[in-house]
């Protein structure tokens, strides 16, 4: 089951680039959430910040408090652990080339020491289902490689590999912008599906796309969050005129 | 005037089109007929010496007739075996510290400028190296010696091309592998070497193909042998160094003996390397890049 995500005085830094200032917030658990904002405006840096993906980068910075769960994870927990329980998908499929399908979804587990056969075998095909991917590649899994698929299905191959490890959130950084849209669709359905098991935190570019997902719709601007309500609020009725020009299109 | 130019611009990039391609054909004739040629000219004065006794035989003392290169086919497999034992394991680590651990600190700078010093150095010093630290303290050649010196010549090959091989895969493939929660290392060995693989395998065969043919590294260290041995704390005889003796010795005999030694040195690196990209890439799946 997800877990809800709470932020508090969040501040990044890449080197002295204040990407990120102040960020206060609530995600609640088993809901999709929409960031949406300009391009360079931090929600992608924020997204990375809920896994510790952040600190990956030599001359990022970190402070405040982020508790998902009952977990303060800059404090309570390392990294390693923090990530198996917070599954990432990237902008850009990124199965493992060298890897057949089957061992694309069970790396997580297998490369974390996870020995039994049988319920490997169970789990690759539940994550493969629970992806929608399954039908389509059920007859290869160990035949070919994940970089053998279409884009849609490396993406979600991808979802599937996070699943596999059970995680409680899944972070989405932009999952559909480098993929056509049937595929896209096929990323949304999942997702709507997705959300009775897990929190999400999706990012994105596409108004419509964090329209048609997500109860719940933060607005980033220039590192700051300027506004985060139920999405329904969010495009009918924003309290900020930053907010509204954003999604009316009179800039970014 | 407007039309006249515009087919004047389009006939002058149509012959500079076949130009350029002509240059680009003649270059890669120029790669290849060098191999050709030395290849045909190996098996024209060689292979009429290649019979059984060749691969089953020592040599036989100065002026008589017969014999073969049993000893140095097999001296320099061990020589080589041993040179792989160092060179490989050694020069894959370097290259894993330099792409993927140390990458920008001043460490692995100085550790990059070594080896490509190292590259450089003349194998003959090696040669020396190796009588100096291993054959002096030991006070006789062997196998051993002369094996370190080839070995020390790999690491740098192998260890720039491991490094230039992990610098390739794409950083979103890390970021998958931390994203799963995999620590720092297991991604590196797991996921990242991984995906190198195919490359640094590459640049380990052409670390091999090189110092499988250096006659002057085993001067003063495998010395030659001219009985069968295998033990590495002995002389050992080695094919580049039978070639070289015979072929500056007087005896006509021999002199046909080195011909074919050379063309089976070449043909047994061709088959080494073969092999190792066989059974390297029987594993590899459909679709995988």
């Amino acid at each position: 089951m997800g877990v809800g995500i709470e932020v508090t005085d969040l501040n990044a830094w890449y080197g002295t680039n204040h990407t990120l200032q102040d960020i206060t917030l609530n995600i609640p658990a088993n809901h999709a959430t929409a960031l949406i904002g300009p391009s360079g405006c931090g929600k992608s840096t924020f997204v990375r910040c809920l896994n510790r993906m952040h600190e990956t980068n030599p001359i990022a910075r970190v402070t405040g408090t982020v508790r998902i769960g009952d977990i303060d994870i800059y404090n309570d927990a390392k990294p390693v652990e923090i990530r198996r329980r917070v599954g990432m998908v990237f902008q850009r499929p990124n199965p493992f080339p060298t890897m057949s399908i089957y061992d694309n979804v069970a790396s997580g587990l297998k490369l974390n020491g996870y020995k039994n056969k049988r319920s490997l075998d169970e789990i690759v095909e539940r994550s493969l289902k629970n992806s929608a991917l399954w039908d389509e590649v059920k007859d290869d899994l160990k035949s070919k490689s994940g970089a053998s698929l279409s884009g849609g299905q490396q993406q979600r191959l991808c979802i599937a590999r996070a699943l596999a490890v059970d995680p409680e959130v899944l972070l989405m950084d932009e999952p559909a912008s480098a993929l056509d849209p049937v595929s896209t669709s096929k990323i949304e359905d999942l997702i709507f599906q997705l959300k009775s098991q897990y929190t999400i935190v999706i990012v994105t570019h596409n108004m419509q796309q964090a329209a048609r997902v997500a109860e719940k719709t933060g607005f980033f601007l220039n590192g700051r969050m300027v506004e985060f309500d139920s999405t329904h609020k969010i495009f009918t009725n924003p309290s900020d005129k930053r907010t509204e020009d954003y999604i009316t299109g009179r800039f970014g | 005037m407007a039309a006249n130019a515009f087919s004047f611009r389009s006939k002058y990039r149509a012959t500079m089109d076949y130009v350029v391609t002509g240059l680009a054909v003649l270059a890669t004739a120029l790669v290849v007929v060098p191999l050709i040629a030395i290849f045909v000219y190996l098996l024209l004065k060689g292979a009429s010496s290649l019979n059984l006794d060749f691969f089953l035989k020592n040599p036989v003392p100065e002026g008589e007739s017969g014999g073969g290169m049993a000893n140095a086919i097999v001296g320099s497999g061990v020589l080589l075996g041993i040179a792989s034992l160092i060179g490989i394991p050694i020069g894959i680590g370097a290259g894993i510290y330099l792409a993927e651990f140390g990458r920008g600190t001043k460490l692995a700078n100085a550790v990059r400028f070594t080896a490509d010093v190292l590259n450089g150095v003349p194998s003959i010093v090696m040669g020396l190296a190796a009588y100096s630290l291993i054959v002096i303290p030991q006070k006789h050649f062997s196998a051993l010696s002369g094996g370190v010196a080839l070995g020390i010549m790999m690491i740098p090959t192998v260890a720039r091309t491991s490094e230039e091989m992990l610098l390739m895969v794409p950083n979103m493939i890390r970021e998958a592998a931390l994203g799963l929660g995999l620590s720092n290392w297991r991604s590196v060995l797991s996921i990242t070497v991984r995906t190198a693989s195919p490359g640094i395998i590459t640049g380990c065969m052409l670390a091999f193909a090189r110092v499988a043919g250096e006659t002057a590294p085993l001067i003063f260290t495998a010395l030659g042998n001219a009985f069968f041995s295998t033990n590495p704390n002995q002389p050992i005889e080695a094919l580049p160094l039978q070639i070289w003796v015979y072929a500056t010795g007087p005896y006509e005999d021999q002199h046909r003996l080195a011909w074919a030694g050379a063309l089976v040195l070449i043909v047994l690196i061709v088959l080494a390397v073969s092999l190792v990209r066989y059974v390297t890439s029987r594993g590899v799946l459909k679709g995988a890049s």
